[in-house]
């Protein structure tokens, strides 16, 4: 089998090709495929001018910079706050490390509406964490931080669970050695640790960012919603399908998807070329 | 191999350990605490009145008949998918991989909006539904579709990895002993991914429950009829009901300290099975 062209790189040896080719294919056709080409169909019958109305409106474009923002200085913060847990959670055997690592998959496992009202109660003016941060003159629910908050929360398991299984292998007579070699702590960690993980962290940070952009429940219920002010893009999109004005929603839709499928394609990019370097 | 974890010492260890303990429990411990205090805040009473209300047990329903419905139809996509891409090499197959990630990246919102087009009233297939007196969406066969999309990946990316690692000598052997496909699937692969696919179960699950966005987008919210867990404590609160809130959302933290619980345990059994595996390897 030593054609190029041959549908097979490698000769199938075990039995059940064609039905889990023809199952997976048929799924990922009708569950993913149809539904996300529908809408690009849809957008097609729109003219230019509406779809560039409809995307470049100032209330939308408003949302754009402030998702954008938001996912930034989320992504900044929780890739800190990540790579701290991971970090004492595979290096330091002290009381709680269980729970902590467990816990670090709430986020996750923990719906968005939830954790979106729970945040909301917690740092509005008179809740338990927000409180503290009235007396410093901070708004954070129902304001921008808000949105920032939310998007932390939903996002610390991505880098955590990015970071954690290289930190795990990486071995620990690395940095022994580069100690022994006379290096400090600090350079140890800049010179060694940290260009090791670093590929995990991109990928987690990205991921991280791509889920962030696209945040809806636990952002909606925290952010208060004004319009020009405090309104991400997946409520423009919501907000103007409630209002029967189904191309804008698409047209929305169509940006929000196009930049989503961009930065997988470029991160699947990105981890091949560094899985083939590693 | 020394073992890279270690009992701290020096101050700047303790430092950085305290500083995560802290970040833990402002970010993670005390939003659970809430959940409960408020939950319970009214009195076990109304707790126990919020519980038997309508619009609690219609919702608590139709978010079980959702990942009773959506959990079998990716557990079976998912292990089809992860054996035909580890088991074969064949033109596309990371074009098939990549496919089974758009969920994972589309924003919910989009993804029902998406559905919306193709099953609504004047959508492509939905025009025929309605023909036929079918409604899809703004009901509940729409809301378990986009369940479904929404958690295509997680029992894939799972077991890919995994089926990936073990190879397949084993089956290979199986068939060579003159095992059909199906006896070598249920004798060999699937003791050795039983802990992955439970655990993938579990992910899924939690993630179909928990679905917000996407939901919201095709349920039309309609009271005791379309309203899962998720979509009814965003509409309660909205309501100023913020017991009745807190109480739909203390059953949701509860399967998601289930989930975690589950979850913990099951990547520990996987593990010591990998471990077992090295070690009779080496």
């Amino acid at each position: 089998m030593s054609k190029s062209l041959s549908f097979f790189r490698s000769t199938p040896v075990l039995p059940g090709f064609s039905i889990s080719f023809g199952l997976s294919t048929l799924y990922v056709s009708l569950v993913i495929l149809l539904p996300i080409s529908a809408l690009f169909i849809y957008v097609s019958g729109m003219s230019w001018s509406q779809y560039w109305f409809a995307i470049t409106d100032a209330r939308v474009v408003q949302s754009y910079k402030v998702t954008i923002a938001g996912a930034f200085y989320s992504t900044l913060i929780v890739s800190a706050i990540g790579f701290l847990l991971a970090w004492i959670i595979t290096r330091y055997d002290f009381p709680g490390r269980r729970i902590i690592d467990s816990l670090v998959d709430l986020p996750f496992a923990l719906p968005t509406s939830v954790a979106g009202i729970t945040l909301s109660a917690l740092f509005i003016p008179s809740g338990w964490l927000g409180r503290w941060f009235e007396v410093l003159g901070i708004k954070i629910s129902y304001a921008f931080p808000g949105i920032v908050v939310a998007m932390i929360f939903t996002s610390l398991p991505f880098i955590v669970r990015s970071v954690q299984p290289v930190l795990e292998d990486m071995e620990a007579e690395l940095e022994e050695a580069a100690m022994m070699l006379g290096a400090t702590k600090w350079q140890s960690f800049w010179r060694v640790v940290l260009p090791t993980v670093l590929p995990a962290l991109i990928t987690g940070s990205s991921q991280a960012f791509i889920r962030s952009l696209g945040e809806f429940g636990a952002v909606i219920m925290i952010a208060g919603n004004i319009p020009y002010k405090t309104e991400v893009t997946s409520l423009m999109l919501f907000v103007r399908m409630q209002e029967y004005n189904y191309q804008a929603a698409a047209a929305i839709a169509s940006v929000v998807l196009l930049a989503s499928l961009v930065l997988l394609f470029l991160l699947q990019i990105v981890e091949s070329r560094i899985l083939k370097r590693g | 191999m020394a073992k890279a974890i270690k009992r701290p010492r020096q101050l700047h260890q303790w430092l950085l350990i305290g500083l995560g303990i802290v970040l833990t429990t402002l970010l993670l411990v005390l939003p659970l605490i809430l959940i409960f205090t408020q939950a319970f805040s009214g009195g076990l009473q109304l707790l126990w009145a919020n519980l038997n209300e309508d619009f609690m047990l219609s919702a608590i329903r139709l978010t079980l008949l959702t990942t009773v419905l959506t959990v079998p139809i990716n557990l079976a996509f998912g292990i089809l998918l992860a054996w035909c891409v580890t088991r074969y090499d064949f033109v596309g197959r990371r074009l098939l991989v990549t496919f089974v990630e758009i969920p994972y990246a589309t924003s919910p919102v989009v993804a029902g909006f998406c559905y919306l087009v193709v099953y609504g009233v004047e959508g492509i297939v939905g025009k025929y539904f309605y023909a036929q007196d079918i409604q899809l969406m703004f009901a509940w066969p729409g809301i378990i579709m986009v369940t479904v999309f929404v958690t295509a990946p997680y029992i894939a990316r799972i077991l890919m990895p995994l089926m990936e690692k073990q190879g397949t000598e084993e089956e290979i052997a199986a068939l060579s002993l003159g095992a059909g496909g199906w006896k070598i699937f249920w004798h060999v692969t699937l003791p050795n991914i039983k802990w992955a696919l439970l655990y993938g179960t579990v992910i899924t699950n939690a993630r179909a429950v928990g679905e917000f966005g996407a939901v919201a987008v095709v349920s039309g919210t309609i009271m005791n009829q379309t309203l899962t867990l998720p979509l009814l404590v965003e509409q309660l609160n909205n309501d100023y009901k913020t017991a009745a809130a807190f109480t739909a959302a203390a059953l949701l933290a509860c399967m998601a300290l289930l989930t975690l619980v589950l979850k913990t345990t099951m990547e520990w059994r996987q593990q010591r099975r990998e471990d077992a595996a090295d070690v009779n390897a080496a």
